[in-house]
């Protein structure tokens, strides 16, 4: 099977990390630096980890994240 | 590179107006994934509530028409009746489906009108600064309930889906919520069910959404989160209430 | 088309059917109820939709549903029940969405009666909802009236994107009078480009709103409003006059009112009283001009209706003080009589005969 790989679209991101929430492996974190609209931005801490089960995209009420297949995930 | 997920082209580029953790996000995405899934969007009309939705018209990247509060469903009626081919759907809260638009509702539910509803309850007006909703629970605080809802100052909170189960021009009827992935795929299931049932014809369909308020209900949108799982879910147990199958 | 001897709330109906109208929403009320009964088996009789609603509320939200796709559609009611559409009503101007209300006059306040008045013309004319708003106000006459203007009414509102308003009474309502329907006419002439309909391949979705958060965006829509508003107060004023030319005494009244005065004047001329009639057509946009010009001879204009005075004060607005402006009003469905209405004439007659 193909990797997936997570696009987070930081500026568009509130920072309310129902995302990180509904990570199973955990691997979501908040930046440590603000984005334009002054949140954390959450982000992918170890992308190798990542499964591509889509669980942060379904949860992101900001529609933040892009999934897609065949990439380095 | 195939796309996994991505913005459902029924959104517009825009971001929203909601805040952090709000669930109304999550819930329009859902309608837009199901706009396109079932090719809709040409032939869509959406019908935007008061309340905090009111922007929706912004967000839905197919025709729409702002109503007055509460009366969506009878704007619904106007337009599907005069224009059945099209494809016609309310998003409302509760504030304005359960409080000022009881009349609306019923009666559009009564008639059966061959139309699509999504109600977002989270127990609270979130557009007005977090007042008591008809749906707010029992000792939950609100601007207007400091104290938490008492049953003997205001009542019970309003269970609208099995008050409609009891009207018999009601196709499908069923309460989701969206507090975790899984629950999140659910909710897009039921709304697609309750899409289709417009489309064949078999009227009057409602999916009735649990969503969080973090900003008004005072709480980190991770404990509000717990409060639909374990508060909301307990008063509004979620299920299909009545379904096509039977219906017929 | 022959003549043929009809209601007046019926000839509504019709007159709508004629006008290419093929949807209506109400919800029932004495005395305008002949016409949704009329329509509920006449409009499926042509292919289109008759909905008794759960209340006037409900109605005129469909009327603002149906009207945002287009289409040619219409709601009635009287007094109270107009009373409840007034937040519809200010939600369709303010999204500019065209359509026809019908309001057949009852007594109030509240509850009031079910006999003719004239009462809510404050509420027609001067607002009854909320925000800087007009609807275009006819009062018919007669029948063939009603089915002149219900499809004047339908034009000017398609035309302006904006409700009319056909302001009658229960006496109108239930009269019966031959009447020419005339030809058939649609709205399909008019530009409905901004009608949400489906995207239909289109590019652009289109937005029925009122919502303006931004204040420069709300006063620019209030602007666009006002210059409409202006146009209409120029191009659509409409009176008629009866023996006003070398009138000495002019009667103002409108609707069935005025019928009653062109008695009156009959009776008043063989004595020998030099009095006419100005009946304005359309109450919103007021016949400012026309009634300026009606009493060039006149030494005093008398308003008469059938309510404590509410149009005359668009008299004396009209007038701006170049005449003095008397009033006669009966109230609570009382209908004034041809002799009443002369007595006030001799009285008022009598009075400024001096300056006569």
């Amino acid at each position: 099977m193909q990797k997936r790989k997570v696009i987070f679209q930081e500026d568009l991101c509130k920072g309310c990390e129902l995302c990180k929430i509904a990570c199973p492996r955990g691997i979501i974190k908040m930046a440590d630096y603000i984005n334009t609209m002054g949140y954390h931005p959450a982000q992918l801490s170890e992308p190798e980890k990542c499964s591509g089960c889509l669980s942060c995209a379904l949860m992101c009420p900001d529609v933040v994240i892009r999934v897609e297949r065949g990439g380095v995930a | 590179m195939a796309v996994v997920f991505e913005r459902p082209k029924s959104l517009k580029e825009t971001k929203f107006h909601y805040c952090p953790g709000c669930h109304h996000g999550i819930i329009h995405r859902l309608v837009a994934e199901v706009i396109d899934e079932l090719k809709l969007q040409e032939k869509t009309i959406a019908i935007l509530p008061v309340g905090c939705a009111v922007l929706g018209y912004e967000y839905f990247d197919v025709d729409c028409i702002e109503a007055a509060h509460g009366r969506a469903p009878a704007v619904a009626t106007g337009v599907k009746r005069c224009r059945p081919e099209t494809f016609v759907f309310t998003y409302q809260g509760d504030g304005d489906l359960a409080s000022i638009g009881t009349a609306e509702i019923i009666h559009a539910a009564a008639r059966g009108e061959n139309i699509s509803v999504i109600y977002v309850n989270n127990a609270i007006y979130g557009m007005t600064g977090g007042q008591m909703a008809p749906t707010t629970l029992l000792g939950q605080k609100t601007t207007t309930s400091p104290q938490g809802r008492k049953a003997e100052l205001t009542g019970y909170p309003l269970r609208v889906c099995e008050m409609l189960a009891t009207l018999q021009g009601v196709t499908y009827l069923e309460r989701t919520s969206v507090h975790d992935p899984k629950h999140v795929r659910k909710t897009k299931k039921a709304i697609k069910e309750a899409f289709q049932v417009q489309l064949a014809g078999k009227g009057f369909a409602l999916v009735e959404v649990l969503s969080a308020c973090p900003t008004n209900w005072r709480m980190s949108p991770e404990r509000a989160l717990d409060f639909v799982k374990n508060q909301m879910i307990n008063y509004y147990p979620l299920g299909v209430f009545k379904s096509l199958e039977e219906v017929e | 088309m022959s003549k043929v001897l009809m209601k007046g709330n019926e000839a509504i109906g019709e007159a709508a059917i004629k006008a290419g109208c093929r949807y209506f929403f109400g919800y029932p009320i004495t005395p305008q109820s002949e016409l949704p009964e009329y329509l509920s088996w006449r409009l499926p009789e042509v292919g289109g939709v008759f909905l008794q609603a759960e209340s006037e509320v409900a109605a005129i939200n469909m009327v603002y549903g149906a009207a945002a796709t287009g289409v040619r559609v219409m709601t009635s009611s009287s007094s109270p029940g107009i009373s409840l559409k007034q937040e519809g009503i200010s939600y369709l101007a303010g999204a500019e969405l065209p359509c026809l209300i019908i309001n057949i006059m009852r007594g109030g306040p509240g509850l009031g009666g079910i006999q003719p008045s004239q009462s809510d013309y404050f509420q027609a004319t001067k607002g009854g909802g909320h925000g800087d708003y007009r609807l275009i106000v006819l009062a018919p006459a007669s029948v063939q009236e009603i089915a002149d203007l219900v499809k004047k009414g339908f034009d000017l509102a398609d035309h302006y994107r904006m409700p009319a308003l056909l302001l009658g009474d229960g006496m109108l309502g239930q009269m019966m009078e031959p009447v020419d329907f005339g030809t058939e006419t649609s709205g399909d002439k008019f530009d409905h480009a901004w009608a949400t309909t489906g995207k239909q391949g289109r590019e652009h979705t289109n937005i029925i709103n009122s919502l303006y958060l931004k204040p420069e965006e709300l006063e620019a829509h209030n602007r666009r409003l006002e210059k409409k508003y202006l146009e209409i107060m120029k191009q659509e004023t409409m009176a008629e006059q009866y023996l006003t030319e070398d009138a000495e005494v002019v009667i103002a009244a409108y609707g069935m009112t005025a019928r009653i005065t062109k008695a009156a004047v009959d009776m008043a001329r063989r004595e020998g009283i030099k009095a006419g009639v100005f009946r304005p057509i359309t109450l919103w946009p007021f016949p400012q001009r026309e009634l300026n010009e009606a009493t060039q001879k006149a030494q005093v204009v008398l308003t008469v209706e059938m309510s404590l005075g509410q149009m005359v004060e668009d008299v004396q607005l009209a007038l701006k003080g170049r005449l003095p402006v008397e009033f006669y009003g009966r109230v609570g469905g009382m209908v004034p009589t041809a002799e009443e209405v002369l007595n006030e004439v001799k009285k008022i007659v009598k009075r400024y005969q001096e300056a006569m």
